[in-house]
């Protein structure tokens, strides 16, 4: 569903992407794993637009994306959690709920339907939906911008490192949320530093490493034999 | 006290017309500095513009409300075909390059409006005659009715923003451009929306100072220079501080022109701006420095 | 990075125009032999400012005033003390430009682009109002007009002026300022405003004291932009507050970017442009400044360089 073919991309004169190819499959949750500074985040920018690719190819859907602008990713299904989450602080945990939600084609019946639906999956955040985004604790914050990408109904999410800075108690809870929304049949791409969470959650993992995926394999596989894992990211 | 206090209360009523209509000149302002990082130097040429598109429609239809809703409609328009051409190829560029921009368009709209409208000023006629008794002073009911209609329209800005879609759009995308286009908000169309809408607003302030101190092609640098003094004093992007800030220092230039003339009492606008960008650089009304 | 032949080839077009302006006032009718020395105030008023935003990075919309207190400085020199004396105006007009860069240069350490722009049109606003109302002192409105002062030596006494020979003096005064300009913006102080206006966090992070160098960048600007007001008001006897307003700062940052900002040649050659196409497009249609200001925005858009900024490295190799 998600292609990357040799994908290269600049920040300003630094080369990071040094020709990332990987694809993730409807409805797959594929974890993308490496050291600090490989590019994982810089791929997943890739592919919503915010750091366009100076060569190699995006395609979604069979449609070729790259470079396209992120409010038209957004629209096409395709979601993103950035690492800072990224509130808007000003605006209360319900209006940052809008931004996604006040789309062209949701009627008050199902707005109403999907909002339900993220707070029986939140409970939290309808406690707290007249309250500023900044005011929310990091853990309430994550919530948010997951539930956020959720108001899009995307097709894929591009979960960028969720766990960070996150409570072991929250780790388990971020398990739940990616099990729910693999099981709705959302794919994800997830980029993290848990490796143990990534192994438990994904269907398929690539390891990345200076830029390009050195190493592609099922999570299963993985699980059995870690070693190919402590040799790519010395854990 | 040299000075009797009815002259002072007489100020204190003008320094609130003025400020108000300040106020929605620099809420304008303010609002596309906020989201878009763009000095406009030309905001005060959107202001003598709509006064002059404003004057044109008076003198067609003889009705000033009419006038009104036209020349904002009119200017908006324009700010919008201008945000597009000039400012969106400028957008991630270096900030300085707005300004100059910004400010080839206002060399252009003054002389421009030279060319159309001749050099001599026009007064628009006011829509409300008639005057009412404020201490030793026949003070026209218009004044008062610009003072509440500029407020209307600011209260009406300020709802707007508060709630609704668009509201949140501008909101979100003002907090964090990048998020806000990631959640499927156009973010390129809402700067051109807030563009013009700041137009609009500069554009009815225009007509409403029209029959107060007439339109000319030159009023549009004395409003950026005050607009922006006003900004910079309330809090670059702060809306409500540049609202605070305009009636301030409208009130503190009504009171100086007690004592000195009205070409001298502008001094204390610069003064006041200043003070607050050696002491309080973000802005006197921010609540907190950030 | 500069190899001989281009080092010799821009000596030579030095050579060239410097030759050319040196026999103009000889060749060319009155009108144009006073046009001639205007563009190459004007132009030294815009090299000055592109010191500012060409070199430093710092957008200035105050050289106006730098400009109008040295016009009347000079006029002060030139009032107070009989015969008028041309060295006591430099002196007089040098010492107001460079009270005004003080205060200036005080705030550019502490504001950062926007709110510097914004400050220093401020300025040109408040010494226009000071200057425009405080009849008394400065004539108002109608400015102040004196006598020209002659060219006196101590010990040789004073000739007066022709024009040919005030041109050639000013052309003396812009073409020394040039030299100087250009010595200091390719000496390692230059290089060091450079590395400000491309990132000045890292300029600061090297250990360059920052504030140090906008100080001098601004002093530099405000003296040489005043020079250009002394020299006008020789020129021309007369100080008008016209010259304060900001937008004749507008004007020269127009000058700046059509030239090319950071060549120091580009803006004296968008000063010549801009005054020539005044001259000449305003006999034909009086509100040329509406096409020219569209040029000026396209080429902000389009071409940030000016025109001259693609040549900049040969020509200030």
């Amino acid at each position: 569903m998600l292609s990357l073919t040799d994908v290269h991309t600049y920040y300003g004169k630094s080369h990071i992407l040094h020709g990332v190819s990987l694809e993730v499959a409807a409805g797959e949750v594929v974890g993308l794993l490496g050291r600090n500074g490989v590019g994982k985040s810089t791929t997943l920018k890739s592919v919503m637009g915010l750091a366009p690719p100076t060569r190699g190819r995006v395609t979604f859907e069979g449609r070729d994306i790259t470079g396209l602008a992120p409010h038209h990713l957004a629209r096409l299904g395709v979601a993103w959690v950035p690492e800072d989450r990224r509130i808007f602080k000003l605006l209360s945990v319900m209006e940052n709920l809008r931004t996604g939600l006040d789309r062209a084609g949701m009627d008050d019946a199902r707005r109403a339907r999907l909002l339900d639906k993220v707070y029986a999956a939140f409970p939290v955040l309808r406690d707290r939906r007249n309250q500023a985004g900044g005011t929310l604790s990091g853990g309430e914050q994550q919530m948010l911008a997951i539930a956020r990408a959720m108001m899009l109904e995307p097709k894929i999410i591009l979960l960028d490192e969720p766990t960070e800075g996150l409570m072991p108690r929250m780790v388990s809870q971020i398990r739940d949320i990616v099990d729910m929304l693999h099981r709705e049949g959302v794919a994800i791409l997830l980029v993290e530093q848990n490796v143990a969470l990534t192994l438990t959650v994904s269907n398929r993992i690539y390891i990345m490493e200076k830029g390009v995926v050195r190493h592609q394999a099922a999570a299963a596989d993985l699980r059995a034999d870690q070693a190919v894992i402590h040799q790519y990211l010395g854990v | 006290m040299g000075v009797p206090v009815d002259q002072i209360l007489v100020q204190t009523v003008n320094g609130l017309v003025n400020g108000m209509i300040l106020a929605l000149v620099a809420s304008g302002l303010t609002l596309i500095f906020g989201i878009m990082d763009v000095v406009n130097f030309a905001h005060g040429d959107l202001v003598m513009l709509g006064g002059f598109v404003g004057a044109v429609t008076i003198a067609a239809t003889g009705n000033f409300w009419v006038a009104l809703l036209v020349a904002a409609l009119v200017v908006a328009v324009f700010g919008a075909a201008l945000q597009i051409s000039t400012l969106r190829p400028l957008l991630g560029r270096d900030p300085l390059t707005t300004i100059l921009a910004t400010f080839g368009v206002s060399l252009v709209l003054q002389k421009y409006a030279l060319w159309q409208w001749g050099p001599s000023a026009r007064n628009l006629p006011e829509p409300i005659t008639g005057r009412f008794d404020l201490f030793y002073l026949q003070y026209p009911w218009y004044r008062v009715a610009t003072a509440l209609l500029a407020g209307a329209m600011i209260g009406g800005l300020w709802l707007f923003l508060k709630r609704g879609k668009y509201g949140i759009w501008i909101r979100a995308t003002t907090q964090d451009r990048v998020m806000a286009s990631a959640m499927g908000i156009p973010v390129p169309w809402v700067h051109t929306g807030v563009f013009a809408i700041g137009a609009a607003m500069a554009a009815a302030s225009g007509v409403l100072f029209g029959p107060l101190g007439g339109v000319t092609q030159t009023m549009g640098a004395d409003f950026t220079l005050r607009a922006f003094i006003v900004v910079v004093v309330g809090g670059m992007g702060n809306l409500g501080g540049s609202i605070l800030a305009a009636i301030f220092i409208s009130l503190l230039e009504a009171y100086a022109s007690l004592v000195v003339s009205p070409a001298q009492a502008v001094i204390v606008s610069f003064v006041a701006l200043i003070l607050t960008l050696l002491f309080r650089p973000t802005g006197l009304f921010v609540p907190t420095p950030k | 990075m500069s190899g001989r032949p281009s080092q010799r080839g821009y000596w030579i077009g030095f050579g060239v125009v410097l030759g050319l302006l040196i026999v103009a006032p000889l060749v060319l009718p009155p009108f144009w032999q006073r046009f001639v020395t205007e563009i190459l105030i004007w132009g030294l008023l815009a090299m000055s400012s592109d010191i500012l935003i060409g070199y430093t990075g710092m957008v200035s919309f105050g050289h106006s005033a730098f400009f109008g207190l040295g016009m009347y400085g000079a006029a002060a020199a030139l009032l107070s003390v009989a015969p008028p004396n041309l060295w006591l105006a430099l002196l007089y007009g040098l010492v107001g430009a460079g009270l005004v860069a003080v205060f200036v240069a005080f705030f550019s350490t502490r504001l950062r682009e926007i709110y510097f722009s914004i400050t220093t049109l401020v300025f040109s606003q408040i010494f226009y109002v000071i200057i425009f109302t405080w009849t008394a002192v400065t004539g108002g409105e109608n400015g102040l007009t004196f006598r020209q002062p002659g060219l006196g030596l101590p010990g040789l006494g004073a000739r007066a002026f022709t024009p040919t020979t005030l041109h050639w003096f000013v052309l003396a005064v812009v073409t020394l300022s040039y030299l100087v300009l250009r010595r200091i913006t390719q000496s390692p102080f230059g290089m060091v405003l450079q590395s400000i206006r491309e990132n000045e966090p890292r300029t600061r992070a090297i250990g360059y004291a920052v504030e140090r160098y906008k100080i001098v960048a601004v002093m530099l600007s405000g003296l040489f932009a005043g020079l250009a007001g002394v020299l006008y008001a020789i020129q021309n006897k007369f100080a008008a507050p016209d010259f304060v307003f900001f937008l004749v700062s507008g004007e020269v940052v127009i000058f700046n970017v059509m030239g090319g900002v950071g060549t120091l040649v580009g803006p004296i050659a968008g000063a010549a442009f801009f005054l020539l196409l005044r001259e000449g497009l305003s006999r034909y249609f009086e509100y040329y400044l509406i096409p020219v200001g569209i040029i000026f925005t396209l080429m902000v858009i389009f071409l940030p360089q000016g025109f001259l900024g693609f040549l900049r490295r040969r020509l200030n190799q």
